[in-house]
């Protein structure tokens, strides 16, 4: 075991615990976000530079500090180490420029985006983000294209975490999607019209951090916000079967996994709880599933917001 | 510079790609270069095969058919394709005349020379002749650094580059005399 | 005449082949290494060299050697960079296309002194006629038994290849590469773990350039004490500088290193001053990712001392008055140049060659290049000034490899200490598309 303090909270970790990971375990405010990290998907990490952190000193045998802010979900903590997230003004700074650089291109299309409401990179706006912008450059823009008759691609909104590649990797038998070009042009895309025909590609949709991958079953239905979130279950031979439906009175608008309040599908029975693309997907009948009850959301964002909570926690919460 | 990006989607070959016997055995040694199970590091030079081999750009088919080759999927291909920008996944001219534009040779006349090819050729950078027989490309730094103003065509380095070396650069591969030293 | 440890015989007839080559001394160093030295006595003597990498980042050879990982029964290999692509540096592709075999040499004593059996040298796919000269050279080694099974006699047995790279840049960043050479996007990876301990296929991995594993030819040779004497302080040995821009005499040259930057420009033996009898205006004394010097910053450094051609004496100042060694691409500028245009042309490059696999890079240069495109076209503003510096720093330091930094610092440099010609770019729109600034105001740096 190891001691890591992140913003003067100290707490003990298993050797080779990455930084992001140790201020997970000690929850709240110094968890650094992450858009690109996703635990549940090994690999991933490391590009989107949300999660940079100062490491002031390195450790208890060397504590010089490290030079530059580092990854905080790819870089394992050293015994004594100490880290600044909140406490740090360059890691203020630095993460300010990631959101700016993340928004420059993005297309700010919310209103129409049927990931507002639950949109992390929306979260690191408001939590981050500069007022107005510096951009004065004309924006680069893909058109919207469907992968599979179930989900839809908006490139535009796409922030290149790689998620979804993973995804591809390690939950599918056959990869055809992936990144395409380099730099500035870099996209996602099945480069031929090629359709992601998998059991479990829509998994793709619940770990995009974006609006870039969206369920076409539930496009333009309703806003996020306005449904009520219910933990079900059902009987699946692909998958656990246990999820998440989103319904207005008695109507199910769509299925997701059951995600923590970083956003990352929950273990079930032992291991990661994704669901398969026929519960995601077709079973949208009341019927099918066992409703066990409401869902508290975890989350800062506008879906948590009203629902099982009185007004007045709501507001103390978004500010 | 403001961009609406199309999907820069490849042009189909209209006949399955098959290498010559020759050409494969050549794909063979590259493979047989790298240990067992690793033979996915064979693919970059594998594509540079590809593209010599049919028609200097690399088409779906031809993406496929290297997959096939090495055992990996299509797309994997493809990523490692559009990464790289010495490949051509759109067709091209016989001759492709690639001009360095960095620094080094912009302050010794790059600009001026590619200028100066597509006056003489009546093409933009990035166009083909009407003939087919030159495609004009704009290349980052090759490496020519203190030889500039220089392009590349196929393996060859074309460097010093002045007016009448290119007038007789062009006369020469146009008459099919790739051999030219200049 | 200074000492030539690399290419003293560049230019003999034949060079190429391997019967000049050792009639000219060549493979004495794997015939001493392997018969009379034990792969740590190697080590050693690289490490007494005192030899930095040669790829533009001057870490210790020997030390980065030490560093890798040696469990049991899993494979090292060593890699040689010769992606080398770095605007202004062509000394690589000079020494393998002059003397293929010193670098295959190098290549067998430093994978003997590493434990590799089996090695690559990575080469820009640009360089597809360099290929040819290696692999012919290659054959050559195989057929004379420097290279395949039991060389020697010794035991110790390896494998070199050349395998090509599709035109990147970024390929140069040693994890880029060896993404590169497994058959992938040259996406960098995420560090740690560093090369010497997970590279290559998983296996511990030593990456050097070119220049760097030529000289270990030398330091066998002769010992590492003995290279160490050459050169100053702790910039020991030769070093090839690529010379380019608007000299008289451009091309590549090996110098001892504590030579004065005057001497280089000016200096008969080597680049015989600028161009057609212009001032010079400014020069990027290693590659163009490390930071621009003004005309009276040159020579001399801010405390008027003179310049020398050392890693210590280049970055001398640091970012505020001095700049780096670097590839040793070293890129002159004379008084008809425009630092906006080379700026911008700059810019180009990195945003052409960021992976665009992190958000700061891949946004951000593209963002610097449109801004610089504005400027030097006339259609500027004051604050697009700052917020080109604005946008630098938030690069810098802030991605996953150096392409960030090495994006920021040009611009960052040429905003320094050119202020007033990007200022007037913005003030003079008309005229500053017509004619060039001239030469930069001298700005006094006393404290």
């Amino acid at each position: 075991m190891v001691k890591v303090t992140i913003d003067d909270k100290t707490i003990e970790v298993e050797l080779g615990t990455t930084i992001l990971s140790a201020a997970r375990q000690i929850g709240g405010e110094v968890v650094p976000p992450a858009m690109c990290f996703y635990s549940k998907l090994p690999g991933t990490g490391g590009k989107c530079r949300t999660c940079l952190v100062e490491v002031s000193q390195g450790s208890e045998k060397d504590p010089r500090p490290m030079p530059k802010l580092v990854a905080s979900c790819s870089t394992p903590v050293m015994d004594g180490m100490v880290v600044k997230n909140k406490t740090s003004e360059r890691v203020h700074e630095g993460r300010g420029g990631v959101v700016e650089f993340l928004l420059i291109n993005h297309p700010l299309d919310c209103p129409i985006c049927d990931q507002a409401g639950e949109c992390h990179l929306q979260d690191l706006g408001y939590e981050h983000g500069g007022q107005g912008t510096r951009y004065e450059e004309e924006r680069r823009t893909f058109d919207p294209i469907d992968i599979g008759n179930k989900i839809k691609l908006h490139m535009n909104r796409c922030i290149l975490c790689y998620r979804c590649v993973a995804v591809a990797n390690q939950l599918t038998d056959k990869r055809v999607h992936g990144v395409l070009n380099r730099g500035e042009h870099a996209e996602i895309s099945t480069y031929i019209e090629n359709a992601i025909e998998n059991d479990f590609s829509g998994n793709m949709i619940d770990v995009c951090p974006v609006g870039a991958l969206t369920d076409k079953t539930f496009r333009f239905k309703s806003r996020v916000w306005f449904l009520k979130p219910m933990e079900a279950s059902c009987e699946c031979t692909k998958c656990s079967g246990k999820a998440v439906v989103w319904m207005f009175g008695n109507e199910i608008f769509r299925v997701t996994a059951r995600k923590d309040q970083y956003g990352e599908v929950e273990d079930q029975d032992g291991k990661a709880g994704w669901i398969c693309n026929d519960c995601r997907f077709d079973k949208k009948d009341v019927s099918k599933w066992n409703i066990a009850g409401p869902r508290m959301i975890n989350r800062h964002s506008v879906i948590s917001q009203g629902h099982y909570q009185s007004p007045r926690q709501s507001i103390k919460k978004i500010n | 510079m403001g961009s609406h990006v199309h999907t820069p989607i490849s042009e189909r070959h209209s006949e399955k790609p098959v290498f010559s016997a020759e050409k494969m055995v050549e794909v063979q040694r590259v493979i047989n270069e790298y240990p067992e199970g690793k033979s996915k590091s064979a693919l970059i030079r594998i594509l540079h095969i590809a593209e010599e081999s049919f028609g200097g750009w690399l088409s779906i088919e031809t993406m496929d058919y290297v997959a096939e080759i090495l055992k990996i999927e299509p797309i994997e291909v493809y990523e490692v394709a559009t990464f790289y920008t010495m490949f051509n996944v759109q067709p091209v001219g016989n001759y492709v005349f690639e001009v360095c534009r960095t620094g080094p040779c912009m302050l010794v006349g790059s600009d001026q020379l590619i200028d100066y090819i597509g006056n003489k050729l009546d093409i933009k950078v990035g166009e083909t002749t009407k003939d087919g027989m030159f495609t004009l490309k704009t290349a980052e730094c090759l490496g020519a650094c203190g030889y500039g103003p220089m392009l590349q065509c196929g393996k060859k380095y074309h460097e010093h580059l002045n007016p009448e070396k290119v007038d007789k650069l062009i006369d020469a591969y146009r008459s099919g005399n790739t051999n030219i030293e200049i | 005449m200074g000492r030539r440890l690399l290419l003293e015989h560049d230019n003999v007839p034949g060079i190429e082949t391997i019967e000049v080559y050792r009639k000219h001394g060549g493979y004495r160093s794997v015939e001493k290494a392997l018969k009379t030295m034990s792969p740590e006595n190697v080590l050693e003597e690289v490490q007494k060299s005192g030899l930095r990498g040669r790829g533009g980042a001057g870490f210790p050879t020997g030390m980065k050697w030490s560093f890798l990982a040696k469990p049991e029964g899993v494979p090292r290999y060593l890699l040689c960079n010769a992606d080398e692509s770095e605007p202004g540096t062509f000394k690589d592709r000079y020494l393998m296309e002059k003397i293929p075999h010193l670098l295959i040499e190098g290549m067998i004593t430093s994978s003997y002194a590493l434990g590799a059996n089996l090695s690559f040298i990575y080469i820009r796919g640009e360089y597809m006629w360099v290929l040819d000269i290696l692999e012919k050279a290659i054959a050559e080694a195989y057929a004379n038994g420097f290279l395949g099974k039991n060389i020697l006699g010794s035991g110790f047995d390896l494998d070199l290849r050349v395998a090509p790279g599709g035109g990147a840049y970024i390929c140069g960043e040693e994890t880029a590469l060896i993404e590169s050479l497994e058959g992938k996007r040259g996406n960098p990876r995420i560090k740690p773990p560093f090369p010497a301990v997970k590279g290559l296929w998983g296996c511990p991995t030593v990456v050097n350039n070119v220049e760097s594993i030529a000289a270990v030819v030398p330091i066998v040779n002769d010992g590492g004490e003995e290279y160490a004497k050459i050169g100053l302080g702790k910039s020991t040995g030769t070093k090839l500088i690529s010379a380019c821009g608007n000299l008289a005499r451009p091309g590549v040259y090996e110098i001892e290193m504590g030579i004065t930057v005057e001497e280089f420009i000016y200096g008969d033996e080597w680049c015989r001053g600028i161009a057609n009898g212009k001032k010079l205006k400014a020069c990027v004394p290693g590659g163009s990712s490390v930071p621009i010097l003004p005309h009276y910053l040159v020579t001399k450094t801010a405390a008027g001392e003179d310049r020398l051609m050392t890693y210590e004496s280049l970055s001398d100042g640091g970012f505020a008055t001095g700049s780096m060694l670097g590839s040793g691409g070293f890129i002159v500028f004379d008084e008809d140049q425009c630092i906006v245009r080379n700026t911008w042309n700059f810019a180009r490059f990195y945003a052409h060659e960021s992976c665009g696999q992190c958000s700061p890079c891949r946004e951000g240069t593209g963002w610097m290049e449109k801004v610089l495109h504005r400027l030097e076209h006339g259609q500027g503003n004051m604050r697009d000034i700052d917020l080109l510096a604005e946008i630098n720093k938030k690069i810098e330091g802030n991605t996953i490899c150096p392409l960030g930094d090495a994006a920021a610092w040009p611009v960052a440099a040429a905003i320094r200490h050119f202020r007033d010609e990007f200022e007037w770019h913005v003030n003079e729109r008309t005229e500053s598309q017509t004619r060039n600034y001239g030469l930069a105001k001298e700005i006094s740096f006393a404290r």
